[in-house]
């Protein structure tokens, strides 16, 4: 017998599963619109030119393969800190921050999951919005931690639930961790307006929460690194000393490199030197220490003017691409003849659309049309493209109308 | 970390020529690997380590999990046993790592939750070499289905490994226990020059039917660092075990990292797929190797040719990395102190760092620790 004759089969993963169910269909029409990986016009994955840029320049250096320090390479966690808060940020410039690699954002997330479970004593309540992103749940229980949940989005309008989100945060207890989405929430694409965000700041300064950001999408959202980031440096302005999880998966295309840091805003200097001490000592048994390739090319494109700049400009060009496909999805729709209101599409903003079809509609996508996306009626509107963005929308009149 | 004999760090040549490959190759792209990684590199890792012709991988029992580095592969499969190894969530399992052990061992074991923790013997102070009765002995007194961290070659820290025989001794009485094989083999090919001969440990165990992990580094046989290249390789009773095994690695991987690292894992699947790059990669290891064995040798010499007390030949008996001096405390302060020569309280010394160069200084160095300080 086996010792592993009790262990269940595993449910697959809702997300990635898509992307897997969606391999083995053989229909020429289908669609992927699951995982949240950005795609060109043609369906492609796009390696960005500053990517090819600084990969070519890393190879042309030949350098060693040495491991990297537990808290990984430094000009790659400075920058990442500086491109989050802004150079202008006090925090920043005080370097009262500790920002170390992590394992993209689901191991920065978990980084600081572990480290509020063993340091952050005053509770073990993690409060996300409703919905949040499948993985959330998760990794804070497997770090220990229980789940909570706020009012966020309103299914009705497919927008926020502004005065319900306030209504509960309200009512947090003080001292529980709140997890805000910087930008581009997963997976509805409702963000708050500055005002809102305002004013959620204040709440949340009076219940006095710990604030963990995670932001995945800065510059993938608006289009605007800055913008997009908005909402991380006025909670530190207004003297809320975040976390963060930031990922360059989606903003640099780095996917499978893992690219990403986890950040404590500290009350100064010494105590983001004792912080940092803490979190190597719980990196070392989880990994030992992370992988170089893909801070590496982050690293040379933040660092380097010129590829900085092409960064820039192209990040603004994916997230153009994805606001002018919501924009003809809206209008196809309006083609076929659907009754429906999908202004949702266009007011949603990021990778992620909440289309707000139930679960039997999205069966029905999946099964008769071969278009995949999660049971929440989520799509990747990056998997949208001018040559399929008429199937979808005639797709979604059949089993809406 | 391997040095050259100039003292530098040392990227394989077939590594630099497949990183080239892979930067030519505008198909290529940075896409999410799937959960438990590379298939390629899984399945390539896991017939490294158990041999072309197992029978394991025949019968479709063996899975691997792309992980980062030796560490993250030990982690994983921590994380796994501690939910489902010995009923679910049994926290109370022993754990047993050697003594001496590669101190992350403990951490590892701690942070995925397991609460005891136990050491049993290894090394040998006195006689300079593996207590195999101590070792023995702590096994037929360990609670049945304790969990044993073996190291399947070139034991770090004391370059200790036990003989084919006394592996074979162990397995017995592992077996009668009921006691689990977790293999960390961070060396494999490093340690003698040759993959086989590195993983004979395992592939005995694998032969006498255990169900086992093994976690795999890539970090020192590749020199792939920081690459972090890993993979825990389980072999189970059978593909219906294995299959849900994996299932569930999945769960433990997305919380910990979703997905891992392509750029290592790339590198080594390539070179390991083709029969050319193959043979050039085990011809870098041996390189590496053979300096290391290289070094050994001439310490050796250059010690017993001074005539320094005690006996020195150790240095050629223990293997990879790592030699354990037999220096003391008092003795390593010295040579830190007076020779400028690093080494940890334990005595032990890093192979790599010797070079033809510092050969003589090194061996001068030690006599004079020993025959000043007692």
């Amino acid at each position: 017998s086996s010792w592993w004759s009790h262990v269940e089969m595993g449910p697959p993963d809702p997300i990635l599963g898509v992307t897997e169910a969606y391999k083995r269909d053989t229909n020429s029409k289908k669609m992927n619109l699951g995982v949240g990986a950005y795609r060109d016009d043609n369906g492609k994955p796009y390696v960005l030119n500053c990517v090819r840029k600084a990969e070519a320049m890393i190879a042309s250096k030949k350098m060693d393969k040495e491991y990297l320090p537990i808290a990984g390479l430094a000009d790659f966690t400075r920058a990442s800190a500086e491109l989050a808060l802004g150079e202008n940020s006090e925090a920043f410039k005080s370097g009262r921050y500790v920002t170390v690699q992590g394992i993209s954002g689901t191991g920065s997330l978990r980084i600081g999951a572990n480290f509020l479970q063993r340091f952050f004593k005053a509770s073990r309540d993690v409060y996300l919005p409703k919905p949040s992103w499948g993985n959330h749940t998760p990794i804070f229980r497997d770090a220990g931690l229980q789940l909570q949940a706020y009012r966020y989005y309103d299914p009705k309008t497919c927008s926020l639930d502004f005065s319900g989100a306030i209504d509960d945060i309200s009512k947090i207890p003080e001292k529980s961790i709140i997890l805000l989405h910087a930008c581009a929430h997963n997976p509805t694409g409702v963000d708050p307006r500055q005002e809102q965000w305002k004013e959620l700041a204040a709440v949340v300064k009076k219940r006095n929460l710990l604030v963990y950001f995670d932001m995945a999408y800065q510059g993938f959202a608006s289009g605007d690194i800055n913008r997009d980031a908005w909402a991380v440096r006025y909670f530190i302005e207004q003297g809320i000393n975040i976390i963060l999880s930031q990922s360059f998966a989606k903003n640099m295309g780095l996917y499978g490199e893992r690219a990403g840091a986890f950040t404590v805003i500290c009350s100064d200097t010494d105590e983001a030197k004792r912080v940092e001490s803490q979190l190597k000592i719980l990196i070392r048994p989880m990994y030992s220490n992370p992988p170089l390739n893909g801070a590496r090319i982050a690293s040379l494109i933040l660092n380097t003017p010129d590829l900085r700049k092409e960064w820039l400009t192209e990040v603004k060009g994916m997230a153009d691409r994805i606001i002018s496909m919501r924009t003809q999805l809206v209008s196809n729709l309006k083609k076929e003849g659907s009754s429906h209101n999908w202004q949702h599409i266009t007011d949603q903003i990021g990778m992620f659309c909440f289309t707000g079809l139930k679960p039997e509609q999205v069966e029905r996508l999946i099964k008769e049309f071969s278009i995949y996306m999660t049971k929440d009626g989520r799509i990747s509107v990056a998997g949208v493209t001018s040559g399929n963005v008429g199937y979808l929308a005639h797709a979604i009149h059949q089993v809406t109308k | 970390a391997y040095r050259t004999d100039e003292g530098q760090p040392w990227v394989l040549p077939v590594v630099k020529k497949v990183e080239q490959m892979i930067a030519n190759d505008n198909s290529l792209n940075h896409e999410y690997l799937p959960i438990l990684g590379l298939p390629e590199f899984r399945a390539n890792s896991s017939r490294i380590a158990l041999g072309d012709d197992s029978p394991a991988i025949k019968e479709n029992r063996v899975g691997g999990v792309q992980s980062l580095g030796g560490t993250g592969a030990l982690r994983i499969g921590a994380d796994f046993l501690r939910r489902w190894y010995n009923g679910n969530n049994n926290t109370a399992t022993p754990v047993y790592v050697s003594t001496p052990t590669w101190e992350n061992h403990n951490s590892v074991f701690m942070d995925a939750g397991f609460k005891d923790i136990r050491t049993y013997h290894y090394w040998d102070a006195a006689k300079r070499g593996l207590d195999l009765q101590g070792l023995l002995n702590d096994m037929e007194q360990a609670p049945e289905f304790s969990i044993f961290i073996l190291h399947a070659c070139a034991h770090n820290p004391t370059g200790t490994d036990p003989t084919p025989e006394q592996w074979k001794q162990i397995a017995a009485v592992m077996k009668r226990r009921c006691l689990f094989p977790f293999f960390d083999s961070a060396y494999q090919g490093f340690a003698s020059g040759s993959l086989d001969k590195d993983a004979w440990a395992v592939r005995y165990f694998v032969s006498e039917g255990f169900e086992l992990f093994c976690a795999q580094s890539f970090s020192k046989n590749f020199g792939l660092y920081n690459e972090r290249v890993g993979n825990l390789t389980v072999v189970g009773k059978d593909a219906d075990n294995v299959q849900r095994v994996l299932s569930q690695m999945e769960k433990i991987v997305r919380t910990t990292w979703s997905n891992p690292p392509s750029q290592g894992a790339r590198i080594v699947a390539t070179t390991l797929s083709s029969p050319q790059l193959f043979d050039e990669w085990y011809g870098n290891v041996k390189t590496m190797a053979d300096r290391v064995l290289l070094m050994r040798s001439e310490l050796r010499s250059r010690l017993e040719a001074l005539g320094t007390p005690g006996t020195w030949n150790h240095i050629t008996e223990q293997i990879g990395m790592f030699s354990f001096t037999g220096l003391n405390p008092k003795q390593v302060e010295y040579l830190i102190k007076e020779k400028h020569i690093y080494l940890m309280a334990s005595g032990r010394i890093n192979m790599c760092g010797l070079t033809t160069k510092n050969l003589d200084y090194v061996a001068k160095s030690i006599h004079e620790a020993v025959t000043k300080i007692q």
